[in-house]
């Protein structure tokens, strides 16, 4: 985890010498690379200085810890300061005893709050709700067809009405009344998007606010937002007292730094993240993983993603319990070289993964995607029973195999051994959480050791040279030390405590 | 230098804001860490990010290292600012050489994409010209009729597929119809993706594609549609699209707000791609030729 700032950290770090204690002389390179990282994230400025100055005062004196370097130290500071900062994720929504309770959406244009209308809407369905939706957007063109054809899509009634001779107000205010009659208990207002300078169309949601009364008003931000979001927040916030903040688009690479600028600006809670365009997707927010996100593992977000998008659910299940049983074969092996490359090329993924990326450079003069059909290719030579017990593959066998995928038999038992490596890990990883797992992955990432793209061939170096077989040898020697370290890693952090 | 000069430099700012007054209070103190800090925080503060302005600061520390900060530094930080942003082109799009010259539009979600072509539409039909215009959003729900009413208002003419069709098949049919009405301008509406999406980044190479076997040297341009209010994911944005589709420009969308835009300092610093045009509000009217002078004295005050 912290793959990025760790990194950053400890170069920044490296050029002191820092003993016995943390002071602000000795981790101010540090903190400068905190800083930078925060911005880069897009954290609003002035949160960053007021940041930066409560976690300098928080370590500066803090005794060095003897088993972790200096770095890690800080960066666990910075993280849990962060986390606090962010606040506890909150998803439950009160709703009144009486009568239908009222949600209204408001934002930016094009932040988002049409489709999350509808996915609050999918997420009330769930908890047994009965939701109804108003479309209160009569300045965008199809605005109101939009939230039609979301409704139709959840089998949910819409309040609209034709935007000539009518109000948003007046809307809102007939669409509750709506919602009474069909006996629907939850009712959520889709508004227009709108400028918080633009003081007619504030004025308009402060209408809305006085007349409607909803009973839960959510701010919802574009998580690519730049400086600009205390802005919007604040304005936002001055003008209707918001209940909770719905962040957006959170499924790309955006750091999300408007996140922690908006809680601290707003002081009301994120309560949900938007993690694609589909109405499903909707998740409680999660203050560690945006936060580990901001410090810069984010793609890996992306990357279990793509691996979402791309893997058979049923398919998924089944390997797990394969896993599990330790019976995971180079059949598995195989589909899951299948599903990786659905999920787009080698050097896309190696990108998504921090500390792959740095591997992307060992990889120059290498076509990954080349060799990863190579290894399916060899994979596809054996026979069904070398497949589920590779050890059976005697030197003969080895040969067939190797003229079959046209490589050579060392090759052959290259894939082999590492396999094995592999299946013990996969074996492991079987019983971790997600989380742990894609922690465990950005870990391996590093050591190269899990991913089809370990077994890759060992790049050329620059003169043209392939690596001498000792050399080989201990670069998968330090693979496997690291596999094995993760795991211990991972075994003791389960017997701590219960998942995160 | 003449007080005259001084002001004529600073008229657009001047008149703009009080605020500015804060940068005049720079002059006459020294180039030191404090002052470089101050720059610093005004350039984070309008998202031009921390990269690109470390690159500025240290061109102004280079040049005026120990010296006083007179009116000079930050006319030569501007002045060095506004020759980066300067499009070659400036401000007008290319133009085949026989009809149809196409356009295709692409973005992250959200960003303004439907709604700028509207506005080009209206831009490229004043000046007399005939537009069709392609719904190749198939995806995001109402998104051809969000078009259709912009395609009604500013009196082109639009091609659509079914909801759920491929871009592709879509972007076919309006290069077909483009092609024997002899239209002048085709502009192509996309569905709004983030560029992590390898899939849908393959589906907009697939609708590029189409769209430069049916028609010779299209697309004339492929324009990225940033949004303003975005902080430092643009510059991921603009690098991943442009590999994807080869952009040759950039619509900067909602400046109207308070945000600066000043990503598309580090845009054009890492991608060399230039801001065409910027979009100042929701109106069919609201779209400019981008201003270099206009826009880095917007990110000073
Ligand atoms: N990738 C991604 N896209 C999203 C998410 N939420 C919304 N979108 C997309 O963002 C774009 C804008 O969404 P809308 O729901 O229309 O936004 P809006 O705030 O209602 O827009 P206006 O009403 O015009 O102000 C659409 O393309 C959506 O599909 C999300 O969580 N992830
Ligand atoms: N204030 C302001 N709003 C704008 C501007 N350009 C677009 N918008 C608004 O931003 C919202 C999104 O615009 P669209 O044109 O639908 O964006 P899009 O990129 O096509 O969205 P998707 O197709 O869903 O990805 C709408 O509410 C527009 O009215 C601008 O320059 N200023
Ligand atoms: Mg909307
Ligand atoms: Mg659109």
């Amino acid at each position: 985890m912290f793959d990025d700032i760790q990194h950053r950290l400890s170069d920044a770090l490296g050029r002191f010498k820092v003993r016995g204690k943390l002071t602000e002389a000795n981790m101010q390179e540090g903190l400068r690379a905190v800083r930078t990282a925060l911005l880069e994230a897009d954290v609003n400025y002035e949160v960053v200085q007021r940041f930066m100055k409560r976690v300098t005062e928080k370590a500066a004196g803090q005794a060095l810890i003897k088993s972790v370097r200096p770095d890690q130290q800080i960066v666990k500071i910075v993280h849990d300061e962060l986390i606090e900062l962010m606040g506890e994720g909150d998803p439950h929504i009160r709703f009144e005893k009486a009568g239908p309770t009222v949600i209204m959406l408001c934002g930016l244009q094009g932040s988002g709050k049409t489709t999350t209308c509808g996915k609050l809407a999918r997420r009330m369905l769930g908890l047994g709700r009965k939701p109804l939706m108003v479309a209160a957007d009569l300045q965008r063109p199809a605005a109101i067809e939009q939230l039609k054809v979301l409704g139709q899509q959840l089998d949910i009634p819409v309040h609209a009405e034709d935007p000539e001779g009518t109000d948003p107000v007046e809307v809102c205010r007939r669409g509750v009344s709506q919602a009474e009659k069909l006996g629907r208990d939850t009712v959520i207002l889709d508004t227009a998007g709108r400028l918080h300078v633009d003081d007619e169309l504030m004025d308009q949601l402060k209408k809305i606010e006085k007349k409607v009364r909803p009973h839960q008003v959510y701010f919802v931000c574009d998580a690519l937002t730049g400086q600009d979001a205390v802005a919007s927040a604040g304005a936002f916030n001055a003008a209707l007292e918001l209940d909770g903040v719905i962040m957006t688009k959170l499924d790309g690479d955006a750091r999300g730094g408007a996140a922690l600028s908006v809680r601290q600006v707003t002081g009301v809670p994120i309560k949900f993240v938007g993690m694609g365009e589909k109405l499903e997707r909707l998740d409680p927010f999660d203050p560690q993983r945006i936060v580990g996100q901001m410090l810069g593992m984010g793609d890996i977000v992306g990357l279990v993603e793509a691996a979402k998008d791309a893997v058979d659910e049923e398919e998924a299940r089944r390997q797990q319990e394969r896993m599990a049983k330790g019976k995971f074969d180079l059949d598995d092996f195989r589909k899951q070289i299948v599903t990786m490359k659905k999920m787009g090329s080698v050097k896309d993924l190696m990108g998504k993964i921090p500390g792959m990326n740095q591997m992307g450079s060992m990889l120059e003069g290498v076509d990954a995607d080349a060799e990863v059909k190579r290894i399916q290719g060899i994979i596809d030579s054996m026979t069904p029973e070398e497949r589920r017990d590779p050890h059976k593959i005697d030197i003969s066998r080895r040969r067939r195999i190797a003229a079959g995928a046209g490589v050579e038999p060392q090759d052959v038992s290259g894939l082999v051994k590492q396999f094995d490596a592999m299946a013990a890990m996969v074996k492991s990883m079987s019983q971790m959480s997600m989380m742990d797992r894609v922690r465990m992955l950005s870990g391996l990432g590093k050591a190269g050791a899990f991913n089809p793209g370990a077994l890759l061939k060992t790049p050329k170096q620059g003169t043209g040279k392939r690596l001498t077989p000792k050399e080989r040898e201990r670069q998968k020697r330090l693979r496997e030390k690291e596999a094995r370290r993760i795991q211990k890693e991972m075994r003791e952090k389960r017997k701590g405590g219960p998942n995160p | 230098m003449a007080f005259k000069d001084l002001l004529d430099r600073f008229k657009h700012g001047l008149a703009k804001t009080a605020r500015l007054f804060d940068v005049r209070s720079w002059f006459g103190r020294k180039v030191d860490q404090d002052f470089l800090d101050e720059l610093e925080a005004k350039l984070i503060r309008a998202d031009v990010g921390v990269k690109a302005t470390q690159i500025l600061i240290d061109r102004v520390r280079e040049a005026y290292a120990d010296k006083t900060a007179d009116e000079d530094l930050l006319a030569f930080l501007k002045a060095e600012m506004k020759a980066l942003l300067q499009d070659p082109q400036a401000g007008a799009l290319a133009k085949a050489p026989t009809n149809p010259t196409v356009i295709l539009i692409a973005g992250v979600n959200g960003s303004g994409k439907t709604t700028s072509i509207a506005k080009l539409a209206q831009r490229l039909k004043d000046q007399g010209n005939s537009i069709l215009l392609g719904a190749c959003d198939t995806f995001r729900a109402a998104a051809a009729d969000q078009l259709a009413i912009w395609a009604e208002r500013s009196g082109a003419d639009m091609v659509r597929g079914n909801a759920g069709a491929d871009p592709a098949s879509v972007a076919h049919d309006a290069c077909d119809r483009a092609l024997a009405r002899k239209v002048d301008y085709l502009i192509v509406d996309t569905a709004g993706r983030l560029h992590t999406q390898t899939h849908l980044m393959r589906e907009l190479e697939k609708v590029r594609g189409i769209i430069s076997r049916k028609i010779e040297g299209a697309p004339h341009e492929s324009l990225l549609v940033l949004d303003a209010t975005n902080g430092q994911n643009a510059i991921q944005q603009a690098r991943i699209f442009s590999k994807s589709i080869a952009c040759s420009g950039v619509i900067l969308t909602k400046l109207d707000g308070t945000a600066k835009g000043g990503v598309v300092v580090a845009v054009r610093q890492q991608t060399d791609l230039p801001v065409k045009f910027v979009g100042v509000g929701e109106g069919i009217d609201d779209l400019q030729p981008f201003d270099p002078d206009a826009f880095v004295e917007s990110l000073f005050s």
